[in-house]
C-alpha cells in the first residue's frame, strides 16, 4: 500500500522515463502543489467548492499522516477536526481575538485534544484503536453538545463573519471568495510543505517502520508508543488547522463537524484518494465533494451515487485514485 | 574490543517464565563471558526462545533477575535495550518488507540518533547512509540495496536482520536460530557470517542443531523442560551424560 516513500523511492534504482517524471514530481512535489493550488480556482470556478476541498483535503491529509504513513486507523478524526473549528470558533466569538488569532488556536486545539485522545488510543491496536479513537470522540461531541453557553449547543456556533482581513498590513476583502480561497490555499501550502518536512525527516522514516513492523522498530531502538503520539499530535495540528479555515470559511460551526459522520468523511476521502500518498487526501475529497455537488443537482439521492463510487473504487482500485495512477506508471 | 575472557557482560539470576500455569522457564541462572560466542541449544519447545526473549527484553521474566553490564535490566521496555548496547534478529524473519535494503538498516542506524527529529531531512543525513553501506558490504546484500526487503530470498532477509542487529553497534548481540528454514548452503554462508562476526563483539547464538555449532562457540547452554541441563564448553558438553541421553541420543546419532 506504501506508494511514495520519501528516501526508499530515491533508494529504488532508476529505470522508465514515466517513473523518473514522476520521481521528479515527488522531489519537487510541494511546489507543484504549490502550482496546482494556483491554477486550481480557475479550473473548478465554484470559489466555495474549491475551498472545502481544501479544508477537507487537508483535513483528510492529517487523518493519512496518522493511517497511510503510520497504519492506524482512527474512528475519531472528527474531535480534531471539530474540535479545532469550535475552538478557533471560540477563541473569536468569546475572546475576540483577531482572525489569524483564531486559527492558531484552533490549530493549537487540535493538538491538545490528539494529545488527550492519544495518550489514552496509542496503548491499543487495529480495531481496538478505531474503537477507542470512536469513543473518545463520541466524548469530545458531547462536552462541546452540552456547553451550549460557549458552543451554541445543537445550533452551532454562529463566528462573526469576517468582511475584511489584515495580512501583515495588507487590508484584504474576505468576501471576495477568490481572495478567500488564496487566504486558506496559502494554509494549505504551508502544511503540505510541511508534511513534506516531516516525511522527508528521520521521523517520516520512523512511522514508516512501525508501520511495516513494530516488532522491529521496538527492537531497532524506537520507543513505539511515543513515536504514534507524536504522529497523532501531529495529525491534529493539520485537522485543527482544517477545522478552523472551515470555521472561518463558513462562519458557522455545525456541532455535525464533530459527528461520527465526519470522521467517517476523512476514512472515505483517504481510501478513495490514496492512502500513504503525499496528494491522495485531496484528489479523494476533491473528487467526494465535486461528485456530490454534481450529483445533487440531480437527484437528492445523492449519498446512494457517491456510496456505489466509493465502493467500486474500493473493490477495484484498492490504492485509491492516486494511489492506482502512481501504481500503474511505475510498473 | 575484546576483554578478558573473566568479564562477565551478562547474568541471570534464576530467572523464570510463566505463561498461565505453564512453565516455559525454570530457574536459570548463567553468566555469559564478554568477547564469547555462547550457543543456547536444546531440543524444540525446551525455552530457548523464551530465554532468548528474556535475554533481549522482549519478554519480562515471570521471577528472576538480568544484569547486562553491571545493571539490572529486568523488565525493562524493549526499545531501551538497543540503546544500552544489545541487539538481536528474531526467530522469525522481522525485516520492513516494503522498504528498500538500504533502508532498513538505515532506519535501524539512526534509531539511537533521531528519536524525535521531524525536520531536517534524512537524505541530507550521510553518516546513516555511509553505516547502511558499510553494514550491507558486511552482510553481502550491497549489490541489492535499491530493492525491496520483501524481494528478497529467506536467507539473504536473515543475514538484513543482522545487518540491522548491527546498526546500533550493540556490543553484545543476540541471534535466535539465523539459520531457521535455509538450504545447508545458505546456512554455511550464515555460520561463516556469524564466526566473522564473533572476532570483534559477544554474540549469543540460539541453536537447536547442535552440530552446527559445536565447531564454532566457546561455550554451550544446553535448555531441557525449561530447565537449564548443562552448561561448559563444547568438549565438556560432548561428554556430558545428561546431554548425551536427553539431547544427542534422541536427535543426533
Ligand atoms: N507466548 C506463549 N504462550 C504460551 N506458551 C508459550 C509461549 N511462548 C512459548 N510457549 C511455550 O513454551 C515452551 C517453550 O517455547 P520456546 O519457544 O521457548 O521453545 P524453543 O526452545 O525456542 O523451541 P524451538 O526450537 O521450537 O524454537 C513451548 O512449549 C511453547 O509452547
Ligand atoms: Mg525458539
Amino acid at each position: 500500500m506504501s506508494a511514495e516513500l520519501a528516501t526508499t523511492r530515491a533508494d529504488l534504482a532508476p529505470s522508465s522515463t514515466g517513473t523518473r517524471l514522476l520521481d521528479l514530481a515527488e522531489r519537487h512535489r510541494v511546489l507543484l502543489a504549490g502550482l496546482f493550488l494556483l491554477v486550481f480556482p480557475l479550473v473548478l470556478p465554484f470559489h466555495a467548492l474549491a475551498i472545502v476541498v481544501l479544508t477537507y483535503g487537508l483535513y483528510a491529509l492529517g487523518f493519512n499522516l496518522l493511517f497511510g504513513y503510520l497504519g492506524l486507523l482512527s474512528f475519531g478524526h472528527a474531535a480534531l477536526f471539530g474540535g479545532g473549528a469550535y475552538l478557533c470558533g471560540i477563541a473569536l466569538v468569546h475572546a475576540g481575538v483577531p482572525w489569524w488569532l483564531g486559527i492558531l488556536a484552533g490549530t493549537l486545539g487540535g493538538v491538545l485534544i490528539a494529545f488527550l485522545i492519544g495518550i489514552i488510543a496509542i496503548r491499543t491496536r487495529g480495531i481496538y484503536f478505531a474503537m477507542v479513537t470512536l469513543a473518545l470522540a463520541q466524548c469530545v461531541y458531547y462536552l462541546f453538545y452540552q456547553a451550549v453557553d460557549w458552543t451554541g449547543g445543537e445550533n452551532g456556533l454562529r463566528l462573526p463573519s469576517l468582511t475584511t482581513i489584515n495580512v501583515f498590513g495588507l487590508q484584504l476583502n474576505f468576501v471576495d471568495s477568490l481572495t478567500r480561497y488564496y487566504v486558506i490555499a496559502a494554509f494549505v501550502f504551508a502544511s503540505l510543505f510541511i508534511l513534506s518536512r516531516i516525511l522527508a525527516s528521520p521521523f517520516g522514516a520512523v512511522i514508516e517502520g512501525i508501520r511495516e513492523n513494530e516488532a522491529r522498530a521496538r527492537a531497532c531502538g524506537y520507543d513505539v508508543s511515543r513515536s504514534r503520539l507524536l504522529a497523532f499530535v501531529l495529525s491534529g495540528g493539520f485537522c485543527g488547522l482544517a477545522g478552523s479555515l472551515q470555521a472561518i470559511h463558513l462562519a458557522i460551526v455545525p456541532v455535525e463537524m464533530l459527528g461520527i459522520e465526519t470522521s467517517g468523511l476523512a476514512v472515505m476521502m483517504c481510501l478513495l484518494g490514496g492512502m500513504g500518498t503525499f496528494f491522495g487526501p485531496f484528489v479523494g475529497a476533491a473528487v467526494f465533494l465535486v461528485l456530490e455537488n454534481l450529483v445533487s443537482v440531480y437527484t437528492v439521492h445523492w449519498q446512494l451515487v457517491v456510496g456505489v463510487v466509493f465502493i467500486v473504487c474500493v473493490l477495484f482500485f484498492p490504492r485509491g485514485i492516486w494511489g492506482s495512477i502512481l501504481h500503474w506508471s511505475r510498473r | 574490543m575484546s576483554a578478558p575472557v573473566s568479564d562477565v557482560i551478562l547474568r541471570t539470576d534464576s530467572v523464570g517464565r510463566t505463561f498461565g500455569k505453564f512453565v516455559a522457564l525454570k530457574d536459570v541462572s548463567a553468566e555469559f563471558r564478554r568477547g564469547a560466542l555462547t550457543s543456547i541449544i536444546g531440543p524444540n519447545g525446551a525455552g530457548k526462545s523464551t530465554y532468548f526473549n528474556l535475554l533481549s527484553g522482549s519478554l519480562a521474566p515471570s521471577s528472576g533477575k538480568v544484569t547486562f553490564e553491571g545493571q539490572d535490566v529486568t523488565g525493562l521496555p524493549q526499545h531501551r535495550f538497543a540503546h544500552l548496547g544489545i541487539a538481536k534478529s528474531f526467530q522469525i524473519t522481522n525485516v520492513f518488507p516494503q522498504l528498500s535494503v538500504r533502508e532498513n538498516v538505515r532506519i535501524a542506524a539512526q534509531a539511537l540518533k533521531t528519536r524525535f527529529d521531524i525536520w531536517r531531512p534524512r537524505a541530507g543525513m550521510a553518516e546513516f547512509l555511509d553505516v547502511a553501506d558499510e553494514l550491507l558490504k558486511t552482510v553481502g546484500l550491497w549489490p541489492r540495496r535499491f530493492e525491496l526487503a520483501s524481494a528478497l530470498a529467506h536467507g539473504e532477509q536473515r543475514a538484513l536482520e543482522i545487518g540491522m542487529a548491527l546498526a546500533s553497534r550493540p556490543r553484545l548481540l543476540l541471534l535466535d536460530e539465523p539459520t531457521a528454514g535455509m538450504s545447508p548452503e545458505e546456512t554455511r554462508t550464515m555460520m561463516d557470517l556469524i564466526v566473522q562476526l564473533a572476532t570483534e563483539r559477544t554474540i549469543i547464538l540460539v541453536e537447536h542443531k547442535m552440530k552446527l555449532v559445536m565447531g564454532i562457540c566457546d561455550r554451550l547452554l544446553v535448555l531441557h523442560h525449561g530447565e537449564l541441563l548443562a552448561e561448559g564448553t563444547p568438549d565438556e558438553i560432548r561428554r556430558n551424560e545428561t546431554v548425551k541421553r536427553v539431547y544427542l541420543g534422541q536427535r543426533e546419532h
